[in-house]
């Protein structure tokens, strides 16, 4: 039996970054908003506790604040010629669960994507010629880099960012990024101090002529107060920061930065451990009534609603449209049908320095404490000589020396026994690892959509990966890995190694949990699933927000974006939907 | 603040019934809640670890333990560098472990139908990490019995555990009852390392040794007197989620 809730103006699904932001945003406005979260509420002082958060196994391998398999899996193959088979653990990418989302145990790197990411099918085919790009499905997204400008800052000032800018208003500066898009204005905060391997790794890099900066960090350089009045406190660089919640109000989250506001608003509400089966559409199938959630007890809700925001992890906005019926799944054979489109991933590769002589005392870090070099990023240098499109960042971010798994070995080394154990300490301190963290384009081929054959706990069908790296990314990867050799070499340390991208999706092993795309943005209706504003193009009172609105991906982390389209959509909401809600903000 | 519904069971309340530490988040009973109007705190409602104490195994029998006691052993030998994965009591972690949520794996996703994947689609067998110690180390000490004059791999000179080790690891073994030798090896070695490197509050790193070989400070959690100091060593021991040795001779 299904209970029937009292009407809200809007419901909320997912209380993680987007959510909280546009929580925040429309109570603004006086509406009456409840978000439904799956998970838990978690806290600070309750659940990163202070005196147990520094606890590798219990959060970085039994991975306790993440999305448990059991709940929700996914299930993946290569190609279309294979069998999807269920992640029965999750490896290759994490995501969260629970009030705060994945934005609670991320590592804090906070980008922002270029105009020639917005404009990335333009851009490349006015300076590359369209068949550079025929085979890969870039699209732009709708909006510029200009127009995305205001809600970066926001975002930015929001979360109390740490770094240097590198062009303000058109101006280079020296020090921060110069292949940046210009800002209006610098960073809230400066940024961190440097430990040893990325002071290292700048000198190296000059020495090249690369360009290297501060990363830009969710990790407090300094104590802030932030546009809502909450305060924040500077980062002790714990080394417990990705797969942890901090518990030094320093990194940069919903619970640090908008919920002790939100939570306090009369017009706010949310409900945990509750999770949305679906979204109900009305006979039309253009316009949503509500959704419908189930709790921990098992008990079904029908929650009314004028607007709908999907504001879960993106591959959960995914599916939830594809359960609900909005909009046309994606078919990669006629490349008909938006959702499930354009999935991308990220295309990385690693290279270690190990030394005889030096302490880089790697426990002493955070989530995104350290330099980057762009110079070989998107297209900030020139490919016409070169036989692929995109590039990546390349990254000295040493995150943590957490002994389960941060414990590099020279190659040869024996995995056990007295040999592993004289390498493992000689090796713990000495080791300089960097990394290249590059772009994934679309292609016709890869793409989301339901399994056929394994359900969830409900009786629904999975989200199913048809993913490869393409072979543009991988000629990429291979390109950017030949650079970084010429880095490892440069730091004249006993040995090196780089190990290159292969081709192969492996869902095991960490890589990242970058997953955009499958719901994405922009100016057709028959290759887009949402708007400019985030609108879904079949259902106008349905926003889609999260890296599932990404029409590719860059060689960079997705949250600043992430964070800047939810502003962006708010505005879009509070400007121009309210006056006449219920109608498409673009013509399709 | 309006609490529609009753407070969630903490799982410290859960786990001080139990007899083992380590649950995964889902696996304690919650109860939906609605919030509104303020931040809800209730004090007490966090939800430490609790500290693995030896006496007695939960999981392994007698003969199981002896043979991982070997293993771990050999796969962390005692040296001049720290003791052994024995004395580090990383068998003792592993127990607790098996009779928790990892055992079980009741946070995976384990509905069927169960298919032979590819290697990129990861585990695919319905066998619980409990039911493959139980299933690999009988498959071991079967493979010694045979082998090696009718002993148990725990009988075995260092030497001889050493080379089936090896074998193991190489998949040259094959093990009877469908054990896969290599994926074994594989499960075994992940965990008697995660028992050696983990806090010690989960029954192994004894005193913190591995952390005190390697130079690792542990839970400090503040190191900002030290961001500058490049290259110099780190000049404190470290210490546990249960605090150091040195706080409790005080």
């Amino acid at each position: 039996m299904t209970t029937i809730l009292p009407r809200k103006d809007v419901v909320i699904v997912g209380l993680g970054w987007t959510g909280a932001i546009l929580a925040h945003e429309l109570t603004e406005d006086g509406l009456d908003v409840v978000a439904i979260e799956r998970g838990p509420w978690r806290d600070t002082a309750t659940d990163f506790n202070i005196g147990y958060a520094q606890d590798e196994l219990r959060y970085g391998i039994r991975r306790d604040l993440f999305l448990q398999p059991a709940v929700e899996a996914m299930t993946m193959r290569n190609s279309t010629s294979q069998t999807a088979l269920p992640m029965r653990d999750y490896g290759s990418f994490l995501p969260g669960n629970g009030v705060g989302g994945a934005g609670v145990h991320w590592n804090g790197h906070t980008w922002r994507f270029w105009d020639s990411d917005f404009q990335i099918a333009d851009h490349l085919r006015d300076r590359y010629g369209a068949g550079r790009i025929q085979d890969l499905q870039l699209q732009n997204w709708g909006v510029t880099g200009a127009e995305m400008e205001k809600s970066f800052d926001r975002f930015e000032y929001l979360a109390g960012i740490s770094g240097k800018a590198g062009n303000i208003n058109g101006q280079i500066q020296e020090g921060g990024n110069p292949f940046e898009d210009p800002r209006s204005r610098d960073y809230p905060l400066p940024p961190l101090q440097m430990t040893y391997a990325p002071t290292l790794f700048a000198e190296v890099t000059k020495s090249l002529n690369l360009h290297p900066f501060p990363t830009p960090a969710a990790n407090l350089s300094e104590d802030y107060i932030n546009p809502l009045g909450i305060a924040m406190g500077q980062c002790t660089m714990c080394g417990f920061c990705e797969r942890f919640g901090c518990a030094n109000y320093s990194k940069s989250s919903a619970q640090t930065t908008i919920l002790p506001v939100l939570m306090k608003k009369k017009n706010f509400e949310v409900r945990t451990e509750s999770e949305v089966l679906h979204v109900d559409l009305d006979a039309s199938k253009k316009h949503a009534r509500g959704v419908t959630y189930v709790n921990t007890s098992g008990e079904e809700f029908f929650q009314p609603a004028d607007m709908v925001l999907l504001c879960a992890y993106g591959l959960h906005n995914v599916r939830l449209m594809m359960l609900s019926g909005i909009g046309q799944i994606y078919d990669p054979n006629t490349g008909e049908g938006t959702v499930g489109r354009n999935y991308c991933y990220q295309t990385n590769a690693g290279a270690q320095v190990f030394f005889d002589d030096k302490n880089f005392n790697p426990f002493v870090a955070a989530g995104a404490l350290g330099q980057t070099v762009d110079d070989y990023n998107g297209d900030a240098f020139d490919h016409g000589p070169l036989d692929f499109v995109g590039g990546a960042g390349i990254n000295c971010i040493p995150s943590n020396g957490r002994p389960i798994q941060t414990r590099p070995t020279p190659p040869g080394t024996p995995r056990w026994g007295s040999d592993w154990k004289k390498a493992t300490v000689k090796s713990y301190k000495s080791t300089l690892g960097f990394s290249s963290q590059g772009s994934s384009y679309p292609t016709r081929g890869n793409y989301l959509d339901l399994d056929p054959t394994y359900t969830d706990r409900f009786g629904r069908p999975l989200l199913r990966f048809t993913f490869d790296f393409p072979d543009n990314d991988i000629r990429m990867s291979n390109w950017v890995s030949d650079r970084m050799e010429d880095i490892a070499k440069a730091f004249g340390g006993r040995q090196y190694t780089n190990t290159r991208r292969k081709k192969g999706w492996d869902s095991v092993p960490y890589q990242s949990t970058h997953n955009t795309g499958g719901a994405i943005m922009g100016t057709d209706p028959k290759t887009s699933a949402i708007n400019k504003y985030l609108q879904s193009w079949d259902v106008a009172n349905v926003f889609v927000i999260g890296a599932s609105a990404f029409a590719h991906n860059a060689g960079k982390n997705p949250t600043g974006t992430v964070g800047a389209l939810a502003f962006h959509a708010a505005d879009a909401i509070r400007q121009q939907y309210l006056r006449n809600p219920g109608q498409p903000l673009v013509s399709a | 603040m309006e609490t529609h519904c009753l407070k969630r069971p903490t799982r410290r309340q859960f786990l001080s019934s139990v007899a083992f530490t380590i649950l995964a988040g889902n696996a304690a009973p919650v109860v939906a809640r609605s919030i509104s109007g303020s931040l809800p705190w209730e004090a007490r409602s966090a939800d430490p670890p609790v500290q693995v104490k030896p006496g007695g195994w939960l999981f392994f029998t007698p003969e199981e333990a002896q043979t991982m006691e070997a293993v771990a052993d050999r796969l962390v030998p005692a040296d001049d560098l720290s003791l052994g994965g024995k004395d580090a009591g990383c068998v003792l972690y592993l127990d607790r472990q098996l009779v928790g949520s990892y055992g079980t794996s009741s946070r995976l996703y384990t509905k069927g139908p169960f298919m032979p994947g590819l290697a990129t689609q990861g585990y695919q067998a319905p066998d619980t990490p409990a039911q493959r110690y139980r299933s690999g180390i009988a498959a071991l000490n079967a493979f010694t019995r045979e082998t090696k004059g009718g002993k148990r791999f725990a009988e075995l000179v260092p030497a001889d555990q050493d080379a089936i080790l090896t074998d193991l690891e190489a998949g040259k073994i094959t093990l009877p009852n469908k054990v896969d030798a290599k994926s074994f090896f594989n499960l075994m070695l992940a965990n008697v390392m995660e028992g050696f490197f983990a806090d010690p509050i989960y029954g192994g790193n004894k005193d913190m040794a591995s952390w005190k070989m390697l130079g690792f400070p542990g839970a400090r959690y503040d190191y900002r007197d030290h961001v500058s100091k490049h290259n110099q060593p780190y000049p404190l021991p470290p210490v546990s989620i249960a605090g150091s040795m040195e706080w409790m001779t005080r």
